[in-house]
C-alpha cells in the first residue's frame, strides 16, 4: 500500500461518524459610523502614513508623497494620470518583467493600488489585480504606496473576502508595515518586507 | 500513537521541570513575554463583539472537517494539481523528510530558505536536509535566533521566548551579524541584512501551512515580518509541509479563522502579512510547487472519541501564554516541539514513545487555556481522559483498588477515617500539622507536595454531637 492509500485509509477508519452542523451566527456585515475615520485609525495604530485626498488631487498628493524618491515602479495597470505631476523615473513592469535587482534598487519605492480594504484591521488586500502587479513589487521594494479609493473599504473581514473576483489569484494581506513581534513579544516595525507603508485615501 | 520525530520527550516531565525551574532568567524572561502578550489578546479580543460566536463556529468549522477528512483531502489534492501542484502523502516523520530532501536534491541546490512550519519541525527535515549536505536557513527571526544558537525552539510561535533582548545580541554577535545595541530594532535590522542576499538568491523554498482550503487547492501562510512573502514569492521552487488536520472546506471559512488567529497569537488585530496561493500562478511566483501531506499521528488522535478535538489546534499558541505550568518551566520541558498545554495532550496522542505518558500530568488543570482556545479545544477535558486511559505503575492501581474497596461501604469508611484520625494524632503533635516527608513509597507523593492530615472530627461526627 502506498502513502495516500495508507494515509485515506487510517482516515476513513479513525474519523468520527457524527455530521456537524456549523453554526454561523457571527457577524458578516457591520456598518461602523465613519468607515474612512476607522480605518485611518488603525492604520496609523500599525505604523502607516495616512494621507486623504480628492480624486482630482491624486497626482498631487502622490507628487508630495514620493518628493525625494528618484525613482519609482509601478504595475503595468497603475494609470498615468495617477503619476502625471510626479517628476522622477517611473519603471512599469512590462512588457518585461523588472529584474529582481531593480525592485531592490536603493531608495525605490513601488505604487499601487488595492483590491480591498478591511477598515476594522487596517488591512489592504491585494489581489494582483492590474494595479497591483505580480507579488514580487509590493515585497522587495522598502517603500510601499498603496492608493484606495473609498468606495474599496469595508467594515469586516468577512465583508472583505467576500468581494474578492477570484480567490485562487495569489492574495497578499497587507496591515502595517512588516513587523516582527519575536523579541520579548514586542511589536517592532521593519524587518524584511517595505519598511515604509503610505496609504493615500481617496474620497470621492 | 505511531508518530515520531521532534514530539517525543526524552525526559519525564517532572524530572525536566525541576532542572528548568532553577533557571531564574528563564522565568523571568518568559514571565515578561507572556505578560505583554495576555494583555494585548485580553484588548483586540475585547474588541470583537462576536468573539463567542466566532470560536463556536471556528470549532465546529474544525469538527467538520475532522469527520468528513477522507472526502477533503482528495478533494484538497485534486484541485492543488489542477493548479499545477504536485502533491505527496507521508505516513511518518521520516517518510516526510526523506521526501522533502529528495524533492530539494532534485533540484541541485545546496542551500533552502525556510519559512517557520511547525510541521518541518516535527518532522525534524532540518537534520535530515544537512545529513544530506543541505543547508537549511531558518528567516523567521526567532527561528533564526534558535538556529544561530544551536538550541531547540520552545514556543509554537516565538520559539526564542526563552532568550531576552541581550542574550539574543550576544548570540547575533557570537556569529558574525553586529547588532549595535540591543535594541529590538537594531537586532531585527541586522537579521535584514543577513538574510536579503539569501533571499534574493535562493533557488528552494521551504514552507508549512496555516490553513489548506480544499475546495481550491489553496495553502495560506500568516506571518510578520515579510521572509514568508520572500520564500513563498522569489525562488523558484516551494515546498510545502502540511498536516493533515489544516484542511477548511471552503475560502469563506477563512473569514472566521483570520479573525480568531492573529488577534490570540500575537494579540494584534491582523498580523501583518497574509499570503494566499493555488498551485502555480505564471509569471507570479515559484515555477514549481509541491504539496506534502502528512499523518505522523494525526490519525491516531483523530481514533480518540474524546482526544480527537486537539486536532481543531491552529497553533495560535494563545493556551502557552496564560499557562501557570508553561509560565515557569518553558518550552523545553516539554520535551517536544508542541509545549505547553496544547503539547500536553498533542504529543503523547500522536506519539506514545519516550517519556509523552507524563506530559498529561503537566498541568493545574487550571482550565484558563480552554478558556483562550479560540477553537474552544477543551484541554483540561483531554488531560483527565488521557490521564485515566494511560499507564499507572502498580502500587498505585493497587492501592486505587483499595481505596475504592474501602470507600464502597459506608461502614468501612468511618472506621478508616476513625483508624487514620488515631494513627495522625501523634503525627499532628510531633510535625505541627504538616508532614513534608513521608516514607517510600508514599515519598513519591511528598517529592512536590505536603500531605494533609486528616481533621480531628469529621463533619458527620460534628453533627451528630450538635444534634444528639
Amino acid at each position: 500500500m502506498n502513502a495516500r492509500e495508507e494515509v485515506l485509509r487510517r482516515v476513513r477508519a479513525a474519523r468520527p461518524a457524527e455530521q456537524v452542523v456549523v453554526p454561523r451566527d457571527y457577524e458578516v456585515a457591520r456598518e461602523p459610523d465613519d468607515l474612512v475615520e476607522l480605518l485611518v485609525d488603525r492604520l496609523v495604530d500599525y505604523k502607516a502614513t495616512v494621507h486623504r485626498c480628492t480624486g482630482d488631487g491624486l497626482a498631487g498628493t502622490l507628487a508630495e508623497v514620493l518628493a525625494g524618491t528618484e525613482r519609482i515602479v509601478v504595475p503595468s495597470g497603475v494609470p498615468q494620470e495617477w503619476l502625471s505631476a510626479y517628476q522622477g523615473d517611473v519603471m512599469r513592469d512590462e512588457p518585461r518583467p523588472l529584474a529582481v535587482a531593480d525592485l531592490d534598487a536603493p531608495g525605490i519605492a513601488v505604487v499601487t493600488g488595492c483590491a480591498v480594504v478591511v477598515a476594522e484591521t487596517g488591512t489592504l488586500i491585494l489581489d494582483a489585480g492590474p494595479d497591483q502587479g505580480r507579488r514580487a513589487l509590493t515585497l522587495v521594494p522598502d517603500h510601499h504606496i498603496c492608493v484606495v479609493h473609498n468606495g474599496q473599504i469595508v467594515a469586516g473581514v468577512p465583508q472583505a473576502l467576500r468581494r474578492l473576483a477570484d480567490p485562487t489569484r495569489p492574495l497578499t494581506l497587507v496591515s502595517g508595515p512588516s513587523a516582527t513581534s519575536d523579541i520579548e513579544l514586542n511589536r517592532v516595525e521593519g524587518v524584511h518586507g517595505p519598511r515604509r507603508l503610505d496609504v493615500v485615501i481617496v474620497d470621492r | 500513537m505511531t508518530g515520531t520525530g521532534n514530539i517525543v520527550a526524552r525526559k519525564a516531565f517532572p524530572a525536566a521541570a525541576k532542572e528548568k525551574l532553577t533557571d531564574t532568567q528563564l522565568r523571568a524572561n518568559l514571565r515578561r513575554a507572556t505578560h505583554t502578550i495576555r494583555d494585548k489578546r485580553l484588548r483586540v479580543v475585547g474588541e470583537v463583539p462576536d468573539w463567542e460566536a466566532l470560536r463556536v463556529a471556528g470549532a465546529a468549522i474544525k469538527d467538520d472537517v475532522l469527520s468528513r477528512l477522507p472526502e477533503l483531502l482528495e478533494r484538497f489534492e485534486a484541485a492543488a494539481t489542477a493548479a499545477g501542484a504536485v502533491v505527496h502523502w507521508a505516513r511518518d516523520a521520516a517518510e516526510a523528510a526523506a521526501l522533502v530532501t529528495d524533492l530539494v536534491q532534485a533540484t541541485g541546490t545546496t542551500e533552502v530558505v525556510k519559512i517557520k512550519s511547525m510541521a518541518t519541525q516535527e518532522i525534524g527535515l532540518n537534520e535530515e536536509l544537512e545529513a544530506a549536505g543541505i543547508a537549511a536557513v531558518e528567516t523567521d527571526l526567532a527561528e533564526l535566533i534558535v538556529q544561530l544558537a544551536g538550541d531547540t525552539p520552545s514556543h509554537i510561535l516565538v520559539p526564542a521566548i526563552h532568550y531576552n533582548r541581550s542574550q539574543i545580541r550576544d548570540i547575533f554577535t557570537r556569529n558574525g551579524l553586529s547588532a549595535l545595541t540591543d535594541d529590538p530594532p537594531a537586532l531585527a535590522e541586522a537579521a535584514r541584512r543577513h538574510l536579503r542576499a539569501k533571499f534574493l538568491s535562493a533557488k528552494v523554498a521551504i514552507s508549512g501551512a496555516n490553513f489548506a482550503v480544499a475546495e481550491s487547492g489553496t495553502l495560506v501562510v500568516v506571518e510578520s515580518e515579510g521572509n514568508g512573502r520572500m520564500c513563498l514569492t522569489l525562488p523558484e521552487t516551494l515546498i510545502s509541509v502540511v498536516g493533515i488536520e489544516k484542511l477548511v472546506p471552503t475560502f469563506r471559512d477563512l473569514e472566521v479563522f483570520l479573525q480568531l488567529l492573529p488577534r490570540s497569537s500575537t494579540g494584534e488585530r491582523m498580523n501583518p502579512y497574509t499570503s494566499l496561493w493555488t498551485g502555480v500562478t505564471p509569471g507570479d511566483g515559484p515555477r514549481t510547487v509541491h504539496i506534502v501531506l502528512v499523518d505522523n499521528g494525526r490519525t491516531d488522535t483523530l481514533a480518540d472519541e474524546v482526544g480527537r478535538q486537539a486536532l481543531r489546534c491552529i497553533r495560535c499558541s494563545a493556551c502557552l501564554n496564560v499557562c501557570p505550568v508553561y509560565e515557569r518551566v518553558g518550552g523545553h520541558a516539554y520535551g517536544s516541539v508542541y509545549p505547553g498545554p496544547i503539547g500536553a495532550i498533542l504529543s503523547p496522542q500522536m506519539s506514545g514513545e519516550g517519556a509523552n505518558s507524563t506530559l498529561p500530568y503537566a498541568s493545574t488543570l487550571c482550565g484558563a487555556c480552554y478558556d483562550a482556545c479560540p477553537v474552544r479545544i477543551n484541554i483540561p477535558e483531554v488531560l483527565v481522559h488521557l490521564r485515566q486511559t494511560g499507564p499507572h505503575p502498580a502500587a498505585e492501581r493497587a492501592a486505587m483498588r483499595a481505596l475504592s474497596w474501602t470507600m464502597r461501604s459506608r461502614r468501612r469508611y468511618a472506621a478508616a477515617l476513625r483508624a487514620a484520625r488515631r494513627g495522625a494524632a501523634p503525627v499532628r503533635w510531633a510535625t505541627g500539622g504538616k508532614v513534608r516527608r513521608l516514607p517510600w513509597p508514599m515519598s513519591a507523593w511528598t517529592a512536590a507536595r505536603d500531605a494533609p492530615l486528616p481533621p480531628k472530627q469529621t463533619f458527620r461526627e460534628w453533627w451528630a454531637r450538635e444534634r444528639a
